[in-house]
């Protein structure tokens, strides 16, 4: 049975439908946690967040309050937003701007105080065209209510807060990537290290870039205390965490759920949770964290929904995004289809990645649709070995970004754990499925 | 403009302005961005390329995305894609002959629980079956769904009403002297 006690902390107005407006969120405890924070010192703000030990939500897990702590000290530094949420499966931060947008604001706005930078951009993906629109409502309705310009709430502090729509690049969730854009460039990646974002960022001045649902339990840290916060959970992963369940269930869905306090199985067959997989088939596979992470067979489904837990095993809790595959799913059609979307979305600027996934997708392609060989297996791992060398976890880099070494996780796991189903592809000249 | 501190930041906000106003962008468009910017054209063209939702090309009023990664790959996304292909009467990546709509395999846009996902001009329309697939179109061929889905362009129709008008300079020096009063607040100790 899954342990459903901890109250939510990021969507807790998620029964209201009207949860987006101004009105709801300051009867609901909105702002509270700014105001309480503006009576702090920032540095108390701070070290709240750092004891809290809150972990980055974006996908790569670093502390977030040892993020803080690299910023470069100068005249002038930057706060930028996350929230071009492109990672396939996950949904989480949909929900968030769309549904909790003033939850959003008041959390960045509680850590630019606490980093004392008055200049923040929140850069969100440009799909999500309603939640821009409740995003820029949010702001709007700050300003108007003094929680955003000058002089917030009369404590002397100052923010600005600038919307920056994205334009559809899956690459611009990588930090530097994003800061490009912010610039007004292409996506490109940046080199790092040396110079992390802490150091030289957007326009070259310290930059701090933290994931929308990192900001998010801001409000929540400040009013409770970063101490009950890491209460919750357990190990390393404090706190709770939105966990985004897609594919084959009765019951997909976004969870807020208590980190390591459950399992795989639970979120998947709890009744409460994904209630179990359609048709009662029986679970082949599962992704544990979005398509960069390796996937997991029926053997780990009692493994704990913690980062730590998850790293020991060989894969990422990564976005927080688990797709099910159950016995009707075609493990080299969704190796394919995963490969397709690096190889489109890879920005172009390395060779490995680039060439690399456009390999890979003509050689997935004849297996999945017909004209596959046999030794086409081998040539897969050893392109997949050229990207990442060694093939292990984390794994090996071999392009500026980990857009490259993520391309092989789908590739190396599915032939690895489905061998038998390739040959059978060959055999059959195309999908054993159809 | 005066949001950045430098010019050019504002290009993809103000490419998706160009796109809002010719319902894709046109060489006049970027050409204007360009100016506005400080930037070629050749550089706004070689920004806007690298990115899907911008339109180099005219497209229809009504641009559909529907997705086929993974999630919706499992919730019969490719079958979907196809059936919008019948409804529409276009190939995936062109418009329709009345030059309505505009049908695109997306990637993944983050919506996956409620799979296979459908967007109309960026906006979740939520039609998962064959059935009410049609029925959304039929409501936007005869203008039902105006309020709901604006023309292809139109991004964020809340428009930015507040604003801190203070220098970037007059935000570095109370920055500057709250640090200061800070530390003459808190003395660092010795050690």
């Amino acid at each position: 049975m899954a342990t459903l006690d901890a109250t939510p902390i990021v969507s807790s107005r998620r029964e209201f439908v009207d949860s987006y407006t101004l009105e709801r969120y300051l009867a609901t405890g909105g702002y509270e946690g700014l105001k309480k924070a503006l009576t702090m010192y920032p540095e108390d703000v701070a070290a709240q967040v750092d004891a809290a030990s809150l972990l980055g939500r974006g996908g790569a897990g670093f502390p977030a309050g040892r993020k803080w702590s690299m910023l470069r000290k100068a005249p002038v530094s930057y706060l930028v937003i996350n929230g071009d949420e492109s990672e396939p499966a996950t949904f989480k931060d949909h929900y968030l701007v769309e549904r909790e947008p003033h939850q959003l604001v008041e959390g960045v706005t509680i850590a630019a105080y606490a980093l004392q930078v008055s200049q923040v951009f929140i850069f969100l993906r440009g799909e999500f065209a309603l939640g821009l629109e409740h995003v820029q409502q949010a702001i709007n309705d700050a300003y108007d209510q003094g929680a955003l310009g000058k002089n917030i709430f009369g404590s002397g502090f100052s923010i600005d807060i600038v919307l920056q729509p994205g334009a559809g690049a899956y690459i611009c969730g990588e930090e530097t990537a994003l800061i490009e854009a912010l610039e007004g460039k292409r996506g490109f990646p940046r080199i790092k290290p040396p110079f992390f974002p802490a150091a030289i960022g957007l326009y070259g001045a310290p930059t701090v870039v933290n994931n929308v649902e990192t900001m998010s339990n801001l409000p929540w840290i400040v009013l409770n205390g970063g101490a009950a916060f890491a209460a919750l959970g357990g190990g390393r992963s404090t706190g709770t965490r939105l966990f985004a369940l897609s594919g084959r269930v009765n019951n997909p869905n976004m969870f807020e759920l208590e980190m390591v306090k459950n399992t795989f199985r639970d979120l998947i067959y709890d009744p409460r949770l994904g209630n179990g997989i359609i048709d009662g088939k029986q679970l082949k596979a599962f992704i544990p964290g979005g398509v960069s992470a390796p996937w997991f067979g029926p053997d780990l489904l009692d493994l704990p929904l913690g980062q730590d837990e998850v790293g020991e095993k060989g894969s990422m809790l990564g976005s927080g995004s688990i797709v099910v595959f159950d016995e009707t799913t075609c493990p080299v059609r969704a190796a394919w289809r995963i490969t397709k979307f690096f190889s489109r979305e890879s920005c172009g600027q390395c060779t490995p990645c680039r060439e690399g996934s456009g390999w890979l997708e003509r050689v997935m392609s004849r297996l999945e649709f017909g004209g596959g060989r046999t030794q086409d297996l081998d040539l897969l791992l050893d392109l997949c070995d050229n990207i990442a060398p060694g093939l292990g976890w984390p794994p090996q880099q071999t392009t500026i970004c980990v857009l490259g070494s993520s391309i092989p996780s789908s590739i190396h796991s599915s032939v690895v754990m489905f061998r038998d189903e390739y040959l059978a592809h060959v055999h059959n000249d195309g999908c054993t499925y159809d | 403009m005066t949001l950045y501190p430098k010019k050019r930041s504002a290009m993809l906000a103000l490419l998706h302005l160009a796109q809002e106003q010719d319902g894709y962008l046109s060489d006049e468009g970027m050409a204007e961005v360009a100016e506005l910017t400080d930037t070629s054209p050749a550089e706004v063209r070689g920004t806007a390329s690298f990115y899907d939702m911008y339109h180099l090309e005219p497209v229809g009023k009504y641009v559909v995305g529907v997705c086929t990664n993974v999630a919706c790959l499992l919730a019969g996304g490719l079958e979907m894609l196809e059936h919008a292909s019948n409804t529409l009467g276009c190939a995936v990546g062109s418009t329709s002959p009345d030059g309505l709509f505009t049908l695109e395999e997306t990637e993944c846009l983050a919506d996956c629980d409620i799979a296979p996902c459908v967007q109309v001009n960026h906006r979740f329309v939520r039609t998962t079956t064959p059935e009410t697939f049609d029925a959304f179109v039929t409501d936007l061929r005869s203008g039902r769904r105006e309020s709901e889905v604006p023309p292809h362009g139109t991004l964020i129709r809340v428009r930015r009403s507040g604003g801190l008008r203070v220098s970037e300079q007059e935000l570095v020096s109370e920055r500057a002297a709250a640090r200061e009063a800070r530390e003459a607040r808190t003395p660092k100790e010795d050690k």
